[in-house]
């Protein structure tokens, strides 16, 4: 059957090319039939008027693409500094947007207008001054401008005053998932090295370091509103790059090193359900996920779950295999909803105490099954 | 020069297979570029199907990736990232710079500047066949059991050094790193070849400020290459001694599969470092050839000098050194210090200046001329516009605030396949298309090259424009799925789109494949001069010989962009047209 349908889409596509190269031999009757394979007059009109049109091609697909997918794009940002990261996106784009009209407008424009004709001569016209100041010029304010802002920019979001009061959050990568670390009341972060990581500590948190004690670990990101939060992201294998899109935010994570990015959360997660924009798109997004669970059930499929929003990390460096798939939740509350869930964490010492006390081998077991079990899997693939 | 005097007895093996010919070569490099670029493509192809039908079950991939790749049709999710990275290596280096550089810059050169062949002809066969090894070699990968180099074309280490963290890292691995050291061996030759030739074989009258903008774009290509290359040879060798000497260059501190391995020092940043210290170059190294090819064919087709041609120059060798110290901005999230960052994005938004300078160029070439539009002159347009489109979209991406939030993103993708892709691959097109008749002596079919242009045209819009808008949602690359994320299900139906679109362009490839080799046999007899052009490599016959022109070498006395010159009865004066009494070489 595949290859059925394969073979009539090649007929088809054969049919095709044939019917195409006679529109362009079409054009050719009523001239001499001239054997070259040079461009003649009637070549050269009939490319003329197809470059304009592919100029209309450009044109419509361009509004048609912001019209049909300019909702795609994130929408409110919701941290501090992704104010800033917006507006100069959106003064690139406006420039992009206005060059390359013009300039598309031109090339092809000039493609139409002048395509040739025999017996007229090109202008022998091969330098100008003031012609290339004006283009060196033009581009080189305008760049400069960006360039300034853009660093200004760069400099507001990746420099952080110490002295500022910030809270220290730890985010850890491994394949294929996140954890979380709090610095805890003394908002310093403990010690760590993939050395350590034993049993529950999957961190590698160093438990010698009196920093460390009150550390907390949560497998989902909390933050609380209006507060900057400097992140210290490591990893324990292989690169991965922490993306927080809704935030503007994105920062490697690199094994062997801490990197670092801060930013102020500025919209709680239930405001941003509230969002306009945010609402449209999760309605959209549900009726998708209902249609796409119609033909589910049909297939005897279990059918989707809907969607609420939620602002998500997930992993932007290629990683392995589940790359695709290596997500946490973020939740963005208040400072007093905040400190009410972070202070129901157990301190990592004392969830370290618990599971190497009285019965540390349920938790410590749970542990070597699953790390036995990638060893396994990933041994039998390189077999 | 040994050859002076025309043809001497060749016997099969001499003349097509260890050629030392730069023509002959030039004819090798271009078939299995071209080759290489349909295995690319194909790959391209397949891991769109996955995007667009995510984890459904193929023929196709039963067939051609197999039980093991794609066990019942559905391809596996660590192959999805192999032919995405394979897909990668292969169209940048094998098809655009081997191919591309390969083709043009042994046709053009000797040539071109009036010379019997390369300074080293003997040099210049090695380097095809240590380019044809690294290709079966790589080629060969993809057939290894626990599947090719999985990690990226950028082959980021730890994921490319570890085997436990893909299986692709394991043999796959080790042969993609011995196919580019090959390759990297093969290029340099290429390079100091193209260099010294064009050095010191011009001919009589033949200054550097009359050289075609083609030779100019090659010679500081060749030059970049030079300096890069090197460089990511010394990644490539210490990323051999950290997987099988136990060496720590690139790795530290690493718990894999529930045991901490050795390493101890290293920095994976380093390797980014020297892996794009070629990787941006390379882009460049890609573009060039494709400009200068472009510059000529604009100039000619328009019947008109090409605009500004020492800007243009200048452009070239402005974009040539800022290109060596732009490689950061590829790396604005990567851990290195924000200062670092300031930097690089000051020194790439400077790259947009003479960007911007030939674009207007090209544009100021076009105006009150005499086009025609043979597909290679379409094809050059075409190459224009898709510089413009994608170029204007790096003043974003150049910029370290704004690529925080679009790295790695869908809009990279349609950033760099616009602008380095699809800009070269019709650069390398409207090449073929130009100077098929310099090669084989026949023309191609114009009919199926418009019919191939156009298709392609629609299509390479079609495929890559709708990107920049799924990758402005946060869409990342290289998912192998995008159905773990509702957030993303929107963008489902803009993923089949492209794929249908980059299907129905891929297939209309077969067009140009077949015009091209049935061309070869059957196409028309060529003239020896068919587009009117004024460059030497028009001056010599048709028929191929040993040393180019049977007789004396020509002599130059102008510059090559004497297009509908006032003073003249022709809208063409060739370079070997002497000087008339009184008459100005106006371009100064």
């Amino acid at each position: 059957m595949t290859s059925l349908l394969v073979f009539i889409v090649l007929v088809l596509i054969g049919v095709a090319v044939w019917q195409l190269t006679k529109i362009f031999d079409l054009t050719q009757v009523g001239e001499a039939k001239d054997n070259s394979e040079v461009a003649n007059d009637k070549d050269n009109s009939v490319n003329g008027y197809l470059m304009f049109g592919f100029l209309g091609f450009i044109y419509i697909f361009t509004i048609y693409s912001l019209v049909a997918w300019g909702e795609f794009v994130l929408g409110t940002p919701a941290s501090e500094h992704g104010k800033d990261v917006d507006n100069l996106m959106e003064i690139s784009l406006v420039l992009i947007f206005f060059v390359q009209t013009i300039t598309q407008f031109l090339l092809h424009y000039f493609a139409f207008k002048y395509k040739g004709k025999k017996g007229q001569k090109a202008l022998y016209f091969a330098d100008n001054n003031k012609l290339e100041a004006i283009w060196t010029i033009i581009p080189v304010i305008v760049l400069a401008v960006l360039i300034l802002y853009g660093l200004y920019t760069w400099n507001q979001i990746m420099y952080y005053d110490d002295e500022e009061d910030v809270m220290y959050v730890e985010i850890y990568a491994k394949q294929f998932g996140w954890e979380v670390r709090y610095a805890g009341e003394d908002n310093t972060l403990g010690k760590a090295n993939v050395r350590y990581i034993e049993g529950i500590n999957t961190l590698g948190v160093d438990m010698e370091d009196p920093n460390a004690q009150d550390d907390k670990v949560a497998t989902e990101l909390h933050l609380p509103k209006g507060k900057k939060v400097v992140f210290k992201i490591r990893s324990q294998d292989v690169l991965h790059s922490a993306y927080m899109p809704h935030f503007r935010a994105q920062m490697n994570a690199v094994p062997g090193m801490v990197t670092q990015f801060a930013f102020v959360p500025t919209v709680t997660t239930a405001e941003m359900r509230q969002n306009e924009k945010i609402v449209a798109k999760v309605d959209k997004i549900n009726k998708i996920r209902a249609n796409k669970s119609k033909t589910l059930i049909a297939e005897g499929k279990e059918a989707l779950d809907p969607y609420t929003f939620d602002y998500l990390l997930l992993c932007n460096k290629i990683c392995g295999r589940s790359h695709y798939n290596m997500q946490m939740k973020v939740v963005v509350d208040t400072p007093e909803d905040f400190n009410k869930w972070l202070s129901e964490k157990p301190t990592f010492s004392s969830a370290w105490k618990e599971a190497n006390a009285p019965a540390p081998v349920v938790e410590e077991k749970k542990e070597e099954v699953v790390v036995a079990d990638t060893t396994k899997v990933i041994a039998q693939v390189i077999k | 020069m040994s050859h002076e005097h025309g043809h001497h007895k060749e016997t099969f093996i001499t003349k097509y297979i260890f050629s030392i010919d730069h023509k002959m070569i030039a004819k090798q490099y271009l078939i299995t570029g071209l080759l290489m670029g349909i295995v690319g493509v194909v790959l391209s192809l397949f891991f769109r199907m996955q995007i667009a039908w995510p984890e459904e079950s193929f023929e196709i991939f039963k067939i051609f990736l197999g039980e093991n790749f794609a066990p019942g049709g559905v391809m596996r999710n660590d192959i999805y990232l192999a032919l995405v990275t394979i897909h990668g290596t292969i169209m940048v280096f094998f098809v655009l710079t081997a191919g591309l550089s390969g083709t043009f810059s042994n046709l053009l050169i000797p040539l071109q500047i009036g010379a019997r062949d390369m300074a080293s002809g003997f040099m210049n066969m090695l380097s095809y066949w240590m380019f044809f090894i690294s290709c079966i070699i790589m080629l060969c990968s993809l057939f290894v059991e626990t599947g090719p180099a999985s990690a990226g074309w950028t082959i980021y280490p730890p994921l490319s050094a570890l085997p436990q963290a893909i299986p692709g890292s394991g043999l796959g691995m080790t042969l993609w790193l011995i196919s580019m050291a090959i390759f990297i061996a093969s290029s340099l030759m290429g390079s100091l070849n193209y260099i010294v030739t064009v050095i010191n074989l011009r001919t009589k009258g033949m200054s550097m400020t009359r050289l075609p903008l083609t030779i100019w774009a090659f010679f500081v290509t060749a030059i970049i290459g030079v300096v890069s290359f090197p460089v990511l040879f010394s990644a490539a060798l210490l990323l051999i001694f950290d997987r099988s000497f136990g060496t720590s260059f690139f790795l530290s501190d690493i718990f894999i599969s529930g045991e901490v391995l050795h390493y101890q020092g290293g920095s994976p940043v380093l390797f980014e470092h020297l892996f794009w210290f070629l990787g941006h170059p390379e882009v460049y190294i890609v573009l060039l050839p494709a400009l200068g090819i472009t510059s000529e064919i604009i100039a000619t087709n328009s019947r008109k000098p090409i605009f500004g041609y020492r800007a243009m120059i200048a452009s070239i060798i402005a974009i040539a050194f800022l290109s060596t110290i732009v490689w950061g901005h590829h790396m604005f999230i990567s851990g290195m210090n924000p200062f670092l960052g300031s930097v690089f994005t000051f020194t790439t938004l400077l790259i947009a200046i003479p960007s911007a300078v030939k674009a207007f160029n090209y544009i100021t070439t076009l105006w009150k001329g005499n086009l025609q539009l043979n597909p290679a002159m379409l094809f050059s347009i075409g190459l224009v516009s898709t510089f413009i489109t994608g170029g204007l979209t790096g003043i974003i991406l150049g910029d370290s605030t704004l690529d925080i939030n679009v790295h790695d993103t869908y809009f990279v993708i349609a950033h760099f396949h616009l602008v380095m892709g699809i800009s070269a691959l019709y650069g390398f097109f409207a090449g073929v298309y130009h100077w098929f008749p310099r090669m084989f002596g026949r023309m191609m079919n114009k009919n199926l090259g418009y019919v191939h242009f156009w298709v392609t045209a629609v299509c390479a819009y079609g495929v890559f424009f709708p990107m920049h808008f799924i990758g402005m949602a946060g869409l990342p690359r290289r998912y192998y799925s995008n159905t773990a994320f509702p957030l993303f299900d929107e963008l489902a139906n803009v993923n089949v789109l492209i794929t249908i679109f980059a299907i129905v362009g891929a297939t209309f490839q077969i067009v140009f494949f077949w015009n091209f080799f049935y061309s070869i046999f059957k196409g028309k007899k060529s003239p020896m001069n068919p587009w009117k052009s004024n460059t030497l490599e028009w001056t010599a016959p048709v028929e191929h010989i040993h040393g180019n022109w049977p007789g004396e070498i020509p002599e130059v006395h102008r510059w090559p962009y004497d297009y509908s010159k006032p003073g003249h009865d022709e809208d063409f004066v060739p370079q070997t047209v002497p000087m008339q009494p009184g008459e100005e070489e106006l371009h100064h």
